[in-house]
This record gives C-alpha cells, structure tokens and sequence, in this order.
C-alpha cells in the first residue's frame, strides 16, 4: 500500500515512521532548493539592470524597484483593463520603463553627475518616495494582480510553478542578450569601455552622453522585463518595491556593485538562502538569514564576493 | 542678538502651553518635537558625510525594546529606553566597526546600513508571536491614565515638556559635538580619510564614537514615539521608508546648520497634516509625492537645505557642502 510522504501510521514501527519523515524533509528541501534556483533567475536579471547603470553611470538608483513597479502596473493595465496579448503587453510595457530610465537620468542624474555620489543617491531616494506615492495616487493601494492562474508542475512529488519557470528561462535569456550586445555590438564595447575608465573614454571620441543614455534604457528595459515575470507571480500595489529593492541592492554589493557575474552569483547565493531558510521558519526569517549573511559577508569582502583582496 | 536667540527662542516655547493649550495643535508640536529630535540624531553623523540608512533600525529597536520590555517584563520605560539605547549601539558598533575598518564608505556604507534597517524591519515583522507582526503593538496602559513612572502621561502639556527636554537635549548634544575636537576629526576624515589617518587622527574610534551617539539618540526618539503614541508597527518605526524620511526631512531642513532637522519636520509633518486636512483621507500619497519631488529639488539646487541657503545669505558666508 502506497505511502504519503511524511504520513504517520500508528501501526507502522517508530523507525519506519522518523525514516518517512525525514524523506520528506528531503524533498521538501530539494524542492525549496530548486525554487531558490528559479528565484535566483529573476533576482540575477534584477541585479544586472542595476549593475549595469552602476557600472557605467557610477550611480545607484536606490528607485529601480520602483520602475519595475511601474511597469507591473502597466502590465496590469495593458493586460487586464485593455485586454492586450501578454507579449504585446510585455513589449510595451519593457518600451515603458526604459522610457522612464531615460527620464531618470535626464531629470535627476544628468544635473548631478558631477556632484557628491551621496547626493545622487539620495536624489533617486527622493525618486523612490515620488514614485511611490503617485502610485498611491494614481492606482490605489489595491493588491491588483493579471488573474492569469499559471498550472504548477509536478515532478517526482515537487510542485514548481510554471510561472517561476518561464520566469527563469526568460531571465537567463534576458542576460545571454545583454551579454551578447554588450561583447558583439560596437555600442555594446563603449559601453563597457566607459565603465573601465571614465575620463579617457570622451578622448578617444565616444559620446558620453549618449552612452548614458543608451545605458539608461538598458537598464529600465531590464526592469521593465523583470516586471512582466514578477506580474505573474506577485500581486501589484504601491509598496512592493520595497520587497524587491532591499534585495537587489544587496546582491549588487555582495557581488562588488558594477560587477555583473557577482552579481549572477549573489543572487543565486541569495535566493538559496532565502529559499531554504524560509523553510524551516517563516518566509520572513529566510530574508533576515540572507540580511545577516549580507552584512557578515560585507565584513570579509568589503568590495564584494569576487573582488581581489588588495 | 545672536548669542540671546536660542534663550528667547527656548523661554517662548516653554511659556507657550500657559499661554495656549488647544490639543491639536499640542498634538503637531508635541510630533515635531519628537521627529525634531530623531532628524537631529541622524544628522549628527549624517552632516559629516556618514550617510547612514540605518536609522529606521535603530528607531526601530528603541520602539521595540521599550515596549517589550515593558509588556513583558514589566520594566519601567525610564530603564527600558536606556537598556533599549545600549541595544542600539550594540547594533550599530556590529556593523560599523568593520565598516570603518574595511573602508566601506559612501555608497557602500548606505547600502550596508539600509540592510540593517532592513533586517529589523523583517524581524519585527516575522516574530509576530511576541510583536504582532505588520498588525502593530501596543504597550499596556497603566490604570488611570498617567503615571510618571510607566512614562504615560495623560495631559498634552507634560507631554509637551516631555517631548521639548529631549527635543533641546538632541539641540545640545549636537551643539556640543559640533564644537568639540572630534568635529574637527571627522571633518578631516569625511576631505580625506588617509591623510587624516596620516595627520594622527584615528579615523576608527572616531567614527564609531559619532555613530553610537547617533543611534543612542536615534533609540531613545523610538522609546519616546512609542510612549506618546502608544501604537507602533513595523512600518512606522523602522525599515528603509524611515530611514529615507529622516534623510527627507534633514535634507531639505539642512544638515549643517544646528535647527536645519527642526525645520525639516516642521515643513515635512505641517506639509502631511496640510494635505490631509485639506484633501482628507483622498490625499493618501500627496504628501510623499511632494516630499520626493522637494528632495530631488533640494539636492540638485540647495543641498545645504533651506535654513543653510539662508544661512549662508545672511551672513554672506559661502559655506562648503
């Protein structure tokens, strides 16, 4: 007679019942260990957009959670109120807030480049609040979400969501091509050639403004991606940035801020943590683990992860 | 007439509740006072380049642990802000010796800080059994209204004077630091770390010495908030919105100038209870959205904030950023 996982049957004997258990312990832990995984996907896609801004702009937009944000809402709208096909909508809404990453740095960065790199934090800290509350204003507080229900996979006793699934796949796309323009296009190699050195780049006759520009849009567009696979999983409402911000940040440190496969590997690192830490406790407690670990990783790698030790 | 005013400007504000006592307006004077207090702290880091996003933790503890202790230990806040306070700086030490030590200044320092408003903010909330959780906690109010010693107290008027002790207590401290030798120690420090490590200035123990002031002061404004409100939640004490609202409001106030923090709560908390009354409950968000538009303002043409820029006027001085 078959077995649930994890069942306890009083007649069979007190080993037999611990072993059953502890399997399912087992696959409890290898499918939250897999879910971390997928989560990683999509926080590695949010730590690149960041990265990338950092890498080349030098600035940190502590508001890039809002621009996905944002773009959750427009996902929202374009979806469920103006009934548009999913990947229209994706596209529209990636053109949305790349649109809102050239804003952003035309309006707050572009008068601040040369100022305190403080002040340009705490300027996009202003951003944050702004586009916080005019959600608020123009949307709600309502939780909204597409309503699209995603069908949950089930391998050898896992449930994996489909929705985290192609979430991952679509990240790990997301990056290749990032990945690619940055080492095959000529823009791509001005790209990285300014975030190697800052001053001698204008020199030798490339247009910086320009680059920051396309670097902004980058790095919007990768919010606005992140937007379209965070829709399908997470409810929409005025403060969910705050759910991803923190973490974003994080990892972009612990991986040395600009550095873009740290980056990758924090966020697998990460989302383990949080994954597999919200367990054996409250989802809450797998953040705190992953907080803690920041902090004490930051003590022996002040520069991040895969920074040489100097 | 420079040296009478902060003794005018103190006789006035204690004369004021005899002269004028409507509990309204106590209520907003007895707020600015406090969040006046809580801006101060942060800037008596902030104003030397520590750009801390912390606080909201440390404000955080100072509410948590008061309350707790209080709940469940039946610990008098007058023990329990103090023990409340040494957590704080137990905290804050923990995180910015190896800052100092390893050099994690700027944006990593922020970066690192807002972890740590972070992790109190998740904590708080995930330990719902003993917090409450995102619902809030109240501390237990004892029979009969006020008692000096549970520091609840029934009238706004002792409140008032409450709330302006630690008000002008925050005033003087950073009066004093800002005269004293380690001003000049983290002035240097903030121009040049190496050279003024090279000159004999230890840049370590200075920073540690500033920032635990600060989060001392910054628990004791929690332990404070918790008592006059007597309701805190996750959100409203701690976490990075706080710690943003307190850069906000010494920000636009300015953090150079002694009263720049006050002014800063007086615009930031005037401006929220304007839009309210005037909106209702339909100007939810208005508030921030002006706050974020005003700071994004400010640093980009007067980031010595409004009390400096006129500051600066008067006196025809042009300070340094």
């Amino acid at each position: 007679m078959p077995r649930r996982l994890g069942e306890y049957r009083p007649d069979a004997t007190r080993s037999e019942n611990a072993l059953n258990v502890a399997r399912m312990f087992d696959i409890y832990l290898l499918e939250a260990a897999i879910n971390g995984i997928l989560l990683g996907g999509v926080l590695a896609l949010l730590a690149l957009g960041l990265n990338l801004v950092f890498g080349v702009i030098d600035v940190v937009w502590i508001c890039y959670a809002e621009l996905i944000m944002m773009g959750m809402y427009g996902m929202f709208y374009l979806v469920s109120v103006y009934h548009f096909p999913f990947v229209a909508a994706a596209l529209i809404s990636i053109g949305l807030v790349a649109i809102l990453g050239i804003l952003l740095h035309l309006i707050v960065i572009a008068p601040l480049l040369n100022a305190a790199p403080i002040n340009q934090l705490l300027a996009t800290g202003g951003v944050l609040a702004f586009l916080q509350a005019l959600a608020t204003v123009v949307f709600g507080i309502d939780f909204r979400n597409l309503g699209i229900r995603m069908p949950v996979i089930e391998i050898a006793d896992m449930f994996i969501s489909y929705a985290r699934l192609l979430a991952f796949g679509t990240a790990l796309a997301g990056m290749v091509a990032v990945y690619l323009f940055l080492t095959k296009t000529y823009t791509g190699t001005a790209i990285r050639a300014i975030a190697q050195d800052r001053q001698i780049m204008p020199l030798m006759g490339v247009d910086s403004r320009r680059i920051y520009l396309v670097t902004s849009a980058i790095g919007g567009g990768l919010a606005g991606l992140a937007s379209c696979l965070l829709v399908l999983q997470y409810d929409v409402h005025p403060f969910i940035g705050l759910t991803f911000g923190p973490i974003t940040f994080m990892i972009c440190v612990l991986g040395g801020l600009g550095n873009m496969i740290g980056g990758f590997v924090a966020a697998f690192l990460f989302a383990e943590i949080i994954s597999v830490g919200g367990l054996y406790l409250d989802l809450e407690w797998g953040y705190v683990f992953a907080f803690v670990f920041f902090i004490v990783v930051m003590f022996f790698r002040p520069r991040g992860l895969l920074a040489r030790n100097s | 007439m420079n040296k009478a005013l902060p003794w005018i400007v103190g006789a006035a504000m204690i004369a004021l509740p005899f002269v004028y006592s409507a509990p309204y307006p106590m209520h907003l004077m007895i707020v600015v006072l406090i969040w006046s207090f809580a801006y101060t702290s942060w800037s008596v880091m902030g104003r030397f380049g520590l750009v801390s996003l912390g606080h909201g933790g440390f404000m955080g503890v100072g509410a948590y642990g008061t309350a707790l202790l209080w709940n469940h230990l039946g610990l008098t806040p007058w023990i329990g802000i103090p023990i409340s306070m040494v957590m704080a700086v137990a905290l804050a030490l923990v995180v910015a010796y190896p800052c100092s030590r390893f050099r994690i200044t700027g944006h990593y320092f922020a970066l690192v800080t807002l972890a740590l408003s972070a992790i109190v903010l998740q904590v708080a909330t995930a330990s719902r059994d003993l917090t409450g959780g995102s619902l809030g906690y109240t501390p237990e109010r004892v029979q009969g209204g006020g008692n000096i010693l549970a520091f609840q107290f029934e009238s706004k008027i002792s409140w008032y004077f409450v709330a302006l002790g630690f008000w002008a207590l925050g005033l003087l401290i950073r009066w004093w630091v800002d005269r004293s030798m380690i001003a000049y120690a983290l002035e240097a420090i903030a121009e040049d770390e190496d050279a003024a490590g090279a000159a004999g200035v230890n840049v370590t123990a200075e920073k540690l010495k500033i920032t635990a002031l600060s989060a001392a002061m910054t628990a004791a404004a929690g332990g404070v908030y918790c008592q006059y409100q007597m309701f805190i939640s996750p959100d409203t004490v701690s976490g990075i919105s706080v710690s943003l609202q307190m850069v906000f409001a010494a920000v636009v106030g300015g953090i150079y100038v002694l009263p720049g923090p006050t002014v800063g709560a007086i615009i930031t908390i005037l401006l929220a209870e304007g839009l309210r009354i005037f909106f209702g409950t339909g100007a939810l968000g208005y508030d921030n959205l002006v706050y974020g538009t005003l700071l994004v303002v400010f640093i980009i043409f007067l980031p010595q904030g409004l009390v400096g820029a006129a500051w600066n006027k008067l006196t025809g001085a042009r300070q340094t950023a």
